[in-house]
């Protein structure tokens, strides 16, 4: 029998991005919150600027958790599955905020209806076979509030393109109208990410700087951004990057009402026989505890917030917690950010120092700031460059069938050439679709004995078409800015375990094709809310951490506000 | 020309970029030296099949397989014109210590590669690797590459391709990486892509030197920083948990 340990209004199951964003305002107003992380506590000393450390041996994913619960993939169900070598998120207290990249975008406007704005610009027939996308229950201005919110409360650099209507070229002219302007001006740029820029002026684009959850200057007592250039899957050794391990947990912690439990492996969550959460059981150091709660909120990861429910069965939830709609896992999609583009330059790019959140945007190509009547796709990406560069990697580099791999004439080329290319991943629109799904696996299990998940998906016609076209579009600014050479990667087919793993836990107002209701709490569970990307059922062009913290903040706002409803 | 792009860690100490191509008549003089030093060097260990590097014992794999390790490592990352190789930087010291620890996993596959791999040079060339002229070096190498010495009757029982980009992985980063994991000796790799040096702040100011060419190259690990928890080498196997 479980240890039952005294008794809490809410716990948080993972404290990443997501779930230390809504642990803020839960303990303000006054609730008692315990915070359950499968991982422990990181500071600065954890974040030697080590690239073999860091990003060969990819530190931040070795841990004690997801590593051991590493989805299955196959693209459909004539195929059989593999499991990969890495799961790509962290546990730790803060998450994969620890060491994400800290871009942090607003959704596009038009990402919220797609299926309404593409009925009413192109009619309904443009709308991708066999997707199952829907409206959001609300609109971009609706998240507009809280999307201003996380940005204060976090600190997110940026240059705003559109406040309150009024149209600034120095930012994104494309962007939903925002309140107020970024708390901080935008990351630096480097002399080439300037010259990308004017290459883009030069095509008639409009190019700005992204968007990041990184401090340009110090804010709330913590330092601005040293660009060192470890920042990707590294933790920041001056608190600069905007994790919520240095932001809201500490800050939800300091009013007394956040109690965080690290090494926290939850199995289960349990209900009464009414169908009401009474719980949430875990491990921790061989010991199983149950800790009982008025109300769960669920935040941890995509995967595993899919996993939870599914293996939470129970009298009144015979499939799955949640899932008597049998809706668990559906309309799930990892982000198409494949296909990449590589250039090689005449000339040294100076990229040995910065972040991958510090660079130029171009958005004339995303969602559908373009028209596209005459093209056999809806949707698009955003074309992004930035400065990221450590030397194992660097001496990696693609040799665009220039030279062999190895030998003089590679090591040659490599001396010469190892600060002159530029590689980018492009976001871009990705839909869910009828036969793209996660369940358990039928085979591979974690070390407990329980099931990992099993991902079912792979890109279909409007991804592919869009990769195609994005390329084209990049390979053309790249050769603005004068590339020499370029590389196309492949477009890809198999959706596989992702950052941007969205959907599972879908929201929406209709039940029957959604798992959690228009402010993230379950429509078949009183007190059982969601966080995280699985309760978004499009992904735009653009990362989705902040859309996350922002409906994460939302759904926490309800609950404070509802609390009497739904604590019972 | 050569000598622009020669990077020796002796010359261009407190260097910038700029004042090395300035000086490239004399760098390119004292290069070709040193140079010429260092291909002999690495031709005597090529050809006695021992080197420098045997004298320090390895610790894990045995003398024979760590020397044929070494000049497999000579040919991927050679000691030539355009500067210093994986045997200066001591990539195979590095491959070594990590297969006491991070790599331990790949200690058999190592052990059982590099047999297949003399296997495979008796039966398709006639002789250990070592042995062979240089352009049969080359092909074998290219086959083992390429997959084609895939099979049990060629030598390798497991994909040769696999074997290959492996080793050629840990190479690289033995090569390139941070001197703190034994690799990296006098950041010869570092200076030969034009890497200058971990920092942990870099100001605008900086930047702009490094674009103009003025930045002066930093040698120091990660770990010269005594501020952070230093990463496990060798001593626990794995050496990878996080914080508790």
């Amino acid at each position: 029998m479980p240890t039952r340990l005294p008794g809490t209004d809410v716990v948080i199951v993972g404290l990443g991005a997501a779930g230390g964003v809504a642990a803020l305002p839960l303990a303000e107003s006054g609730l008692s919150v315990v915070g359950l992380e499968a991982g422990s506590r990181l500071t600065r000393k954890d974040f030697a600027p080590d690239e073999l450390r860091n990003n060969v041996r990819a530190w931040p994913f070795t841990v004690q958790k997801a590593q051991r619960e590493i989805p299955t993939v196959r693209p459909n169900r004539l195929t059989p599955s593999t499991q990969g070598a890495i799961h790509p998120m962290m546990n730790g207290v803060g998450g994969t905020s620890l060491h994400y990249w800290a871009q942090s975008w607003r959704l596009n406007p038009w990402d919220f209806k797609v299926v309404s704005e593409i009925r009413r610009r192109y009619g309904v027939s443009k709308i991708p076979e066999g997707s199952t996308v829907e409206d959001w229950p609300f609109g971009y201005e609706e998240l507009e509030p809280y999307y201003d919110r996380v940005e204060r409360e976090i600190g997110v650099s940026g240059q705003a393109g559109n406040i309150n209507g009024t149209i600034d070229r120095r930012g994104n002219p494309f962007e939903g109208a925002r309140s107020d302007a970024y708390p901080m001006e935008p990351l630096r740029w480097t002399g080439f990410i300037q010259q990308m820029a004017d290459a883009a002026q030069n095509l008639g684009w409009d190019p700005f700087p992204g968007p990041a959850a990184v401090n340009t200057r110090t804010y709330q007592d913590r330092s601005a951004c040293m660009y060192h250039g470890f920042c990707n899957r590294g933790g920041c050794h001056v608190d600069a990057k905007n994790s919520t391990a240095v932001t809201t947990i500490p800050r939800a912690e300091a009013t007394g009402n956040l109690q965080v439990v690290s090494h926290a492996h939850v199995t289960t969550i349990d209900v009464d026989r009414n169908g009401r959460v009474t719980g949430v059981t875990y491990l921790q150091g061989g010991e199983e505890f149950f800790q009982p709660t008025k109300f769960v909120l669920l935040a941890s990861y995509t995967y595993e917030n899919v996993r939870l429910l599914l293996r939470s069965t129970s009298r009144s939830y015979p499939i799955g917690l949640s899932n008597n709609h049998a809706q668990v896992g559906r309309h799930y999609f990892s982000h198409h950010t494949g296909a990449s583009v590589s250039a090689l330059f005449p000339f040294d790019l100076n990229a040995w120092y910065g972040l991958p959140a510090q660079g130029v945007a171009v958005d004339n190509w995303a969602d559908d700031n373009f028209d596209h009547a005459d093209l056999d796709f809806v949707g698009g990406g955003n074309l992004w460059v930035y400065s990221d560069r450590r030397p194992i990697g660097a001496a990696g580099m693609n040799t665009f069938g220039l030279v062999p791999n190895w030998g003089s004439a590679w090591k040659a080329f490599i001396a010469e050439n190892a600060d002159r290319s530029n590689t980018s991943y492009i976001q871009k629109t990705t839909l869910p679709y009828e036969s793209n799904y996660l369940d358990l696996d039928p085979v591979v299990k974690d070390p407990f004995g329980h099931p990992v998940i099993r991902i079912t998906a792979e890109y279909k016609e409007n991804e592919l078409a869009v990769a195609e076209f994005m390329q084209e579009k990049m390979e053309q600014w790249y050769r603005e800015a004068g590339a020499t050479e370029i590389v196309r990667g492949g477009l890809g087919r198999t959706m596989g375990v992702s950052t941007h793993a969205y959907g599972g836990t879908r929201m929406g107002n209709n039940a029957e094709t959604n798992v959690v209701n228009r402010f993230g709490v379950s429509h078949e569970v009183p007190n059982l809310g969601i966080a995280g990307a699985s309760v978004m059922g499009t992904s735009g062009a653009h990362n989705p951490t902040l859309t996350a913290q922002a409906l994460s903040w939302r759904t926490a706002q309800h609950i404070v506000d509802q609390w009497s409803t739904l604590a019972d | 020309m050569a000598g622009d792009r020669t990077k020796r860690k002796d010359q261009t100490v407190g260097m910038t970029r700029r004042e090395l191509l300035r000086g490239a008549g004399v760098s390119a003089a004292v290069g070709a030296s040193t140079l010429g030093a260092v291909t002999s060097y690495a031709k005597t260990a090529q050809q006695s099949g021992n080197s420098a590097e045997s004298e320090e014992a390895y610790e894990q794999l045995t003398t024979e397989e760590g020397q044929l390790l070494e000049v497999i490592a000579d040919h991927l990352i050679p000691s030539d014109d355009s500067g210093p190789g994986a045997l200066d930087a001591k990539a195979v010291r590095y491959i070594d210590r990590a297969l006491g620890g991070a790599l331990s996993d790949s200690l058999e596959v190592y052990r059982a590669g590099l047999a297949a791999f003399q296997r495979y040079c008796r039966s398709s060339r006639g002789g250990d690797f070592m042995e062979l002229p240089h352009n049969d070096r080359i092909s074998a190498l290219i086959d083992v590459e390429t997959g084609a010495a895939t099979g049990a009757g060629a030598g390798f029982v497991g994909s040769s391709a696999a074997f290959f980009s492996m080793v050629r992985g840990h190479v690289l980063q033995g090569t390139f990486g941070d001197p703190y994991y034994g690799g990296n000796e006098n950041f010869v790799g570092w200076d030969l892509i034009g890497y200058p040096g971990v920092r942990t702040a870099v100001t605008e100011n900086d930047q702009r030197r490094l674009e103009a060419g003025e930045l002066r190259p930093y040698r120091r690990s990660a770990y010269g920083w005594e501020e952070f928890e230093k990463a496990t080498v060798s001593a626990a196997r794995k050496g990878l948990r996080h914080a508790d």
